[in-house]
């Protein structure tokens, strides 16, 4: 996974509540079985008209956000599938960092295993930061994960919080199977059964 | 001892090594695995020289593109098909079970779960796909992960997660006749909002939710992930084990009675803390339809659709203005007056052998409406496909104008030909409503079975609780 250090960027709305992964990838890519090449299926419903033209009123195509590498949200972005098509569309596409007032939980976690950092700022700095897009053409953020920081050009400078292992991870962009099998010794003895509250466990073969 | 939840039993019986600070690694005991979000895990492991760690844990099975019509003939979607050949492949591989498109046991993952005894109280379930969430109906913590923690199960047979907060949502007293599981979960979306359970693992509890049977549980704990829980659970008692009992899966005799025994002591002990609770009065829950494009856009049957004006916050305004637009829908509209050209009943929220019966107990001696396209049936799998049969239930259904179809996810997500076309109105009985789910520019009204068996009936909705001599369930 490539790491998530620090990333400056021209900003895009997606000015909207709930977000659901139906829209950021639909399902009619589902069938992929590679990871790549999905950022043209991003938004796809939203973004093209039929014979995949681009749509001119979808905010993405508007020029001034050609390019775009920061994702400004509103809250419970990613909800419903646990598709990571969403993350790998949007991460394909070209995002790094998304900023949102909350998250899904699934999609949350998929984005760090993506090297993508969804930040998490208070309701009125997001809807601040909707303002300031609209004000300036152009408006760029940078996102620093050492710092725990977002910062613009004029000054604006805002703390944000994240959880310290999974800062450590994205900073730098370990493996989280090779992190587990360091604990293969520990894996090994629950599987013996050394855990007294352990499940009972049914058969797993099914009577013949 | 502290008393504990169920969620924090299962936790605890699962952690293989924690540290301060860090996610605890949590032993998984089954994980399930379809066609859709396992081939990108399956080639990571590959990519890695790393091999399926338990295989025999692993239970695959091919449900979200597969036909349910003419499925023995060759596949016309060649996308599909490679991925079908990919999983096919990956189980080869890995020595993992599979359960292909003509498996006597096939259908949706969280259908035959339960239905084979897969699922069991007190287990770890997993699977790269967010309705896990079902399998907490036994008592088991069971949910969705993204294809990285497929891989990541996949090489290590655990996970490494956050501990949730718990969240009880009690539903007290019993509700009318003619309100069904799928009711109280919209109800409860409804309440809380989608966002509700976000980082939460939800425990339902109360009477209404003991009067169910594992059916209605399963259509409960479903729909959890669509208030953004992270799972949903009900503590397992004499309706699980007497659900269970049999099963292929099971444990059988002396095995079974210690089992049971063990299970017992899953139950959240008295006095426990949650972090959240919330309560609902069963008496008090209406069917449900839901009027816009998320499950949190819910009414009453005999409610009205709403007035994006009455909604105090802008951005919910702008939210419900953007879906009466797309569902094509004018505010104070009467839900009973919104007319129909599909019904679908199926889907992992509603497509087992409860489902059907209720849904056929509607339908019997009567006709869809002539202004319907469609009114189609999807058994959840083959067994409760074979079962409904043996009742006669597909006859009623066909006799009734209902297509009756091999069973699959089918027009829950129409990833295969069952597709809602764009501008056409379904009544569904699955799960999400999101825009373009069924079909891109369909438009979908969340219903309970019995609901949407009368809809078809009439081409519109109708409140089942009164409807021709319908006394409900
Ligand atoms: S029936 Fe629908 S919600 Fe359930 S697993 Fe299939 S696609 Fe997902």
């Amino acid at each position: 996974m490539q790491p998530f250090k620090k990333h400056r960027g021209l900003v895009a709305p997606m000015d909207r509540v709930n977000v659901d992964t139906d829209q950021i990838v639909p399902k009619q890519f589902l069938k992929a079985i590679t990871r790549e090449g999905f950022g043209r299926t991003l938004f796809y419903d939203w973004r093209y008209l039929p014979g995949e033209k681009p749509n001119p009123e979808f905010v993405l195509n508007f020029p001034r956000y050609k390019g775009a590498s920061v994702l400004l949200a509103r809250a419970n972005f990613g909800c419903g599938s646990s598709r990571e098509h969403a993350p790998w569309a949007l991460l394909d596409y070209g995002f790094r960092a998304i900023i949102a007032p909350s998250y899904a939980d699934i999609f949350y976690n998929n984005c760090f295993k993506n090297g993508i950092l969804p930040v998490t700022l208070a309701d009125d700095q997001v809807a601040d930061l909707f303002r300031r897009l609209e004000q300036k053409e152009g408006y760029t953020l940078s996102v620093d994960l050492e710092t725990q920081t977002v910062t613009d050009d004029s000054g604006l400078n805002w703390k944000f919080e994240v959880d310290p292992f999974r800062r450590e991870c994205l900073l730098n962009g370990w493996d989280d199977i090779g992190l587990t099998l360091r604990f293969e010794d520990k894996i090994a003895d629950y599987e013996k059964g050394r855990n007294p509250q352990a499940p009972v466990f049914g058969p797993l073969e099914p009577p013949r | 001892m502290a008393p504990q939840t169920l969620y924090e039993k299962i936790w605890k019986a699962h952690v293989v090594t924690e540290e301060p600070g860090k996610p605890a690694l949590i032993y998984i005991d089954r994980h399930l695995v379809h066609e859709g979000t396992s081939p990108q895990a399956f080639s990571g492991l590959k990519a890695a020289g790393r091999k399926v760690r338990r295989p025999d844990l692993t239970f695959a099975v091919m449900d979200h593109s597969v036909p349910t019509k003419d499925r023995n003939l060759p596949l016309v979607d060649d996308i599909a098909a490679a991925q079908f050949a990919a999983l096919e492949r990956n189980c080869k591989e890995a020595g993992v079970r599979l359960f292909d498109m003509h498996d006597r046991n096939q259908g949706i993952v969280h259908v035959i779960g339960p239905d084979l005894g897969v699922t069991q109280p007190g287990l770890t379930i997993v699977c790269g796909d967010s309705h896990t969430s079902t399998h907490g109906a036994f008592g088991a913590l069971a949910f969705g992960i993204g294809t990285s923690e497929v891989e990541h199960v996949l090489a290590t047979q655990c996970l490494s997660q956050f501990k949730s907060k718990a969240m009880e949502v009690r539903v007290n007293g019993r509700r009318p006749r003619g309100v069904t599981a799928k009711d109280i979960i919209l109800a409860i979306i409804g309440r809380i909002g989608i966002g509700g359970g976000t980082g939460h693992v939800i425990e339902y509890a109360g009477e209404a939710i003991r009067e169910l049977s594992m059916e209605g549980r399963m259509t409960v704990c479903n729909m959890s992930i669509e208030a953004g829980a992270r799972a949903g659970m009900v503590a397992p008692d004499e309706t699980t084990f007497a659900y269970m009992e049999g099963r292929p899966f099971v444990p059988r005799g002396k095995d079974f009675e210690a089992a049971v025994s063990a299970w017992k002591r899953l139950a959240t002990d008295p006095g426990a803390q949650f972090d959240r609770a919330v309560e609902l009065d069963a008496a008090k829950i209406a069917p449900q339809v839901t009027w816009g494009t998320n499950p949190g856009m819910v009414a009453e049957v005999t409610g009205r659709v709403p007035d994006p004006g009455s909604f105090k916050d802008a951005v919910d305004r702008e939210a419900a203005e953007r879906a009466l637009e797309y569902m094509a829908l004018e505010p104070g509209t009467l839900i009973v007056d919104i007319p129909l050209d599909r019904v679908f009943i199926g889907s992992c929220t509603n497509s087992r052998l409860e489902d059907l019966r209720l849904a056929a107990g509607v339908v019997e001696g009567k006709h869809v409406a002539k202004s319907l396209k469609q009114a189609l049936v999807v058994p959840g799998s083959r067994r409760v496909k074979a079962q409904a049969e043996s009742e006669g239930l597909d006859k009623i259904f066909q006799s009734a104008g209902f297509e009756w179809r091999d069973s699959g996810c089918s027009m829950c997500i129409g990833m295969n030909a069952d597709v809602l076309p764009s501008g056409e109105r379904c009544a569904s009985t699955s799960n999400r409503n999101f825009e373009g789910r069924q079909g891109k520019g369909g438009r979908t009204h969340l219903v309970s079975p019995m609901m949407a068996a009368a809809a078809a009936i009439e081409g519109h909705f109708v409140d089942i609780r009164g409807w021709n001599g319908q006394r409900g369930e």
